[in-house]
Order: structure tokens, then sequence, then C-alpha cells
């Protein structure tokens, strides 16, 4: 489970919320959803929360081969 | 040598003639200005009129297909410019202009080029609503097609690093004024095609004059655009200029920042959202638990008050109940009786002689038999006697 996607944790969790919202669970199965509910909650945030820009170039090589080039952060902004 | 004399018929002149003009380059792609006048329409929906100046007139036809794009409809006595191709209408031998766009005069040329433009792609579908994709709700990977010093592109890098740094952003560089512009465009579009795992892509320009941003609507970036298999989103100049580009892609943004916004979804109102599911399942936990904790206890009160204890515990409460009442019972007979008792007793102790005795009267017997004197004929004189009275007894002797 730890490798999910962002949208697809987060699309996860929505359906996980809309089962618990339905009701009609016995008590087993809905602590059972709560618990992965709150995994997917903590992986959701953690890509949300440790997540840093990546940025690349793209260049067109004469013999027609694509490369993509890390491009360092900007220094970051005081007061952000 | 003379030549045969050639008589042709007259619809064989006018054959030739429409031969002549179908081939020449120029008669088929024209733009003609003039006055508008003898406008009227027919029952099809045609527009018919005759565009004039000073030296001369042609008759004009504008088809009712090409009517419906105009959004300028001209009156009589307009000047106009209007695009069109000759075309020879032989059977009442006439020539007449097939116009296809009718312009304003006074409207520079680069935009009635973006008119004529605009028309043709419409014609050809490529600003249809239905062929335009949804932008993915969470891209991973976007392209950003732009100027690689332009102020645009550190814009909308520094929005999606605010809003949504888990993407990962590839830059692919493009001149974006000038006549080599387009080309480049469409050449960084196509290697940009050739990276896998692209979801989206943004194509910006900053600010500038129509003619700086000309190439955004040259066919060649509209084309582009069109045959894109990733979604496009366009930001070009400012909120109000709308280029070619902008009505192909699928999705215009007014500017490059505010295409930065539509790409990406913003972090803080995820984390918000996520954060209301966790206080919804967990008041729905909490309220499962606590329900079940009450039917629980429920249950519990109920299974107390069948268990074995507290039923043992029911009956020798009975038990002492009824021991209570029994005592109670037999001492209350206990009293009844008692006072019975008494109650004959002291009837008893009325009925003895006792009280008599107390009251002063004695019992006498005669001794040594001890019978009681009741009459005086029972005793003689020098009789033994003992009296009983209320303390004792004492002897004596009948004088």
């Amino acid at each position: 489970m730890e490798n999910l996607s962002f949208e697809e944790a987060f699309r996860q969790l929505e359906e996980t919320v809309q089962a618990l919202e339905q009701g009609g669970l016995d008590l087993e199965e809905m602590l059972r959803l709560y618990e992965r509910g709150i995994k997917l909650y903590k992986i959701c945030s953690e890509h949300l929360e440790a997540a840093e820009l990546r940025v690349k170039q793209l260049s067109l090589s004469l013999e027609g081969n694509v490369t993509l080039e890390p491009v360092p952060p900007e220094p970051q902004e005081s007061g952000q | 040598m003379e030549e045969i004399l050639k008589i042709l018929q007259v619809s064989e002149l006018n054959d030739y003639i429409k031969g002549l003009v179908e081939r020449d380059p120029v008669l088929q792609d024209l733009w003609v200005e003039g006055e508008v006048s003898n406008l009227s329409q027919s029952v099809a929906g045609h527009l018919y009129f005759t565009l004039k100046d000073s030296g001369g007139q042609i008759r004009c036809v504008l088809f009712r297909s090409s009517l419906l794009r105009q959004s300028f409809l001209p009156k009589d006595g307009d000047s106009v410019i209007v695009h069109g191709r000759v075309g020879i209408y032989g059977a009442q031998g006439l020539y007449q202009l097939y116009v296809d766009l009718v312009q304003p005069q006074g409207v520079g040329f680069l935009h009635l080029q973006f008119e004529a433009l605009k028309a043709r792609l419409e014609e050809e579908g490529l600003f249809d609503q239905a062929r335009k994709r949804l932008i993915p709700p969470f891209p991973q990977r976007i392209a950003l097609v732009t100027s690689p010093v332009g102020a645009a592109l550190q814009d909308i890098l520094n929005i999606i690093k605010r809003r949504y740094p888990l993407v990962e952003v590839i830059v692919a560089p493009a001149l974006v004024q000038g006549s080599e512009a387009s080309e480049s465009i469409a050449s960084a579009m196509r290697t940009v095609s050739m990276v896998e795992g692209v979801d989206l892509l943004i194509l910006a320009r900053g600010g500038g004059s129509l003619e700086e941003l000309w190439p955004f609507n040259e066919e060649v970036v509209a084309r582009s655009i069109f045959a894109s298999r990733i979604p496009v989103i366009t930001g070009v100049g400012h909120e109000t200029d709308v280029t070619i580009a902008d009505l192909v892609a699928d999705l215009r943004a007014p500017t490059p920042s505010a295409a930065a916004e539509l790409a990406v979804p913003d972090r803080s109102e995820c984390l918000a959202r996520l954060d209301s599911w966790q206080a919804e399942m967990e008041s729905r936990v909490e309220k499962t638990t606590a329900s079940c904790r009450h039917r629980l206890a429920i249950q519990g009160e109920g299974l107390d008050r069948l268990s074995p204890a507290r039923t043992i515990e029911r009956w020798r409460g009975q038990i002492r109940n009824m021991i209570d009442s029994c005592s109670r019972l037999i001492h209350w007979r206990i009293q009844i009786e008692k006072s019975v008792f008494e109650g004959v007793i002291s009837r008893l102790d009325a009925l003895s002689p006792k009280a008599v005795l107390e009251r002063g009267f004695s019992i006498c017997r005669l001794l040594p038999g001890g019978e009681i004197v009741r009459s005086t004929r029972q005793v003689l004189s020098r009789d033994k006697i003992e009296v009983q009275v209320s303390d004792g007894v004492f002897r004596g002797t009948v004088w």
C-alpha cells in the first residue's frame, strides 16, 4: 500500500470515507475501514508535505535523442 | 499560313473563360475592398450584394454557411474588405465574386488574416467543444512549452511549487515571438510527445502586442495543439488576448499564471479535505462505538438481571422478607397470646381470694382437718381454727 501515488491514495481515501458514511457495517468492518482510512490519510499527507518541486529541462539532440536534465531549484525567497 | 477561323459556341466561350479564371491563382484567393450596395438575402439564406468603387463594380455572393460564421454583417453603404474567389456563372454570362469573409475596412491586415484562419479552422472542427479533453485532476508530469528566459516560466514554476510540488515539471524551451517561433513551438511539442508519462502540457507566453503574440495565431501551432495526445492548457498574453491557439486548446487560461493555477490542485485545499475526511471517519467510528457501548451496557444490564448471583440475591431478599414477616407474625401472635393470657390472669387474679383477703375478709379453717368454716354451726367452743388473712395465717381458739 505504501507505494500508492498521491492521486490513487486520495481516491481510495474518498471511497473509504464514503463507505463509512453509508453505514450498515458491523463493528469489525468499520474498524478495519477506519484503520485503512488512517493509513491512506498518512500516505496522502506525506506526499503533500514532503514534496519538493522537481524541474527538468528537455532537449533534443541532433541525432533525435531526447534528454531530460534536472534544473537546480531556485534559491528560496526569504519569508516564504 | 492562314489560320482557319475558329468559330466558338457561346457555351464554349464561357467554358474557356471559366477555365482561365479557375486556373489563375490570384483570382482564386483574393482580398478586395469596396462599398456594399444592393444588398439582399435569398430565401435559402445566401447574401447577394454588389461591391463597387468609383471605377466599377462586381457582383458578390456570400453563402449561408459562411454567413453564419460572420460576426460582422454588412449593410448597404459599408466600406468593406472581402476575401474570396472569382467564379463564372456561365448560364447568365456573368462573373461574380464568391465571398467567404467580409470585414469592415480599417481593420488591420493581421486581423483579417486572423479572422480568415479562424473561420477555416472552425469549419474543420479544430475548435469543437466535444473534442476537448478533461484536464487530469492530479497530474504527475507536466510539460511546459515556453520561453526559457521569460517571466512566464518563473511565474508558472513558482505557482506550481506553492500549490502542488508533488508534480514533476518538464520545461521544453521554445521561441515565442518572431517568424521562427511557430515552428519552434511545434517542434517543442513534438519533442514533448516523445517523453513518457507526461499527462498535461502548458503552452505559455507573457503579454505582448498582437504582432508579438502572432505565432500563437499561426496554423502550424494550432495544428500542433490539435494533434497533441496530451491535454493542452494555453496561457498566452493578458486577460483580453484570445489567440487561435487558445481556441484549439483543451482549456484556455487568461494568463500564464492562471494556466498554472488551472493545471494543478492546491495543496492546502487537499490538506483541508484530508483533515475533514479524518474528522468524519473519527466521528463515524466514535458514534458507532458509543452506540455499541450503549447497546452492550443494556445487554449487560439484562444479563445482570438474569445472572445467578442476582437471582440468589433476589431469593435471599425474598427469604429475608419472609422471615421478617414470619417473625412479625409470631411476635404479634405472641403479643396477642400474652395479652389474652394477661387478661385471663387478671380475671383469675380478680377471682383469687387474695383480693378478697385484702379487702378484709379472712378464710377460717377448722383444725386439724382444714375445712373451711362457712357457718357458725361448724364450730364449737374450744375448737382450734386457722385464720388466713392477706399476708399470712394465724391460729386461734374459738371462745
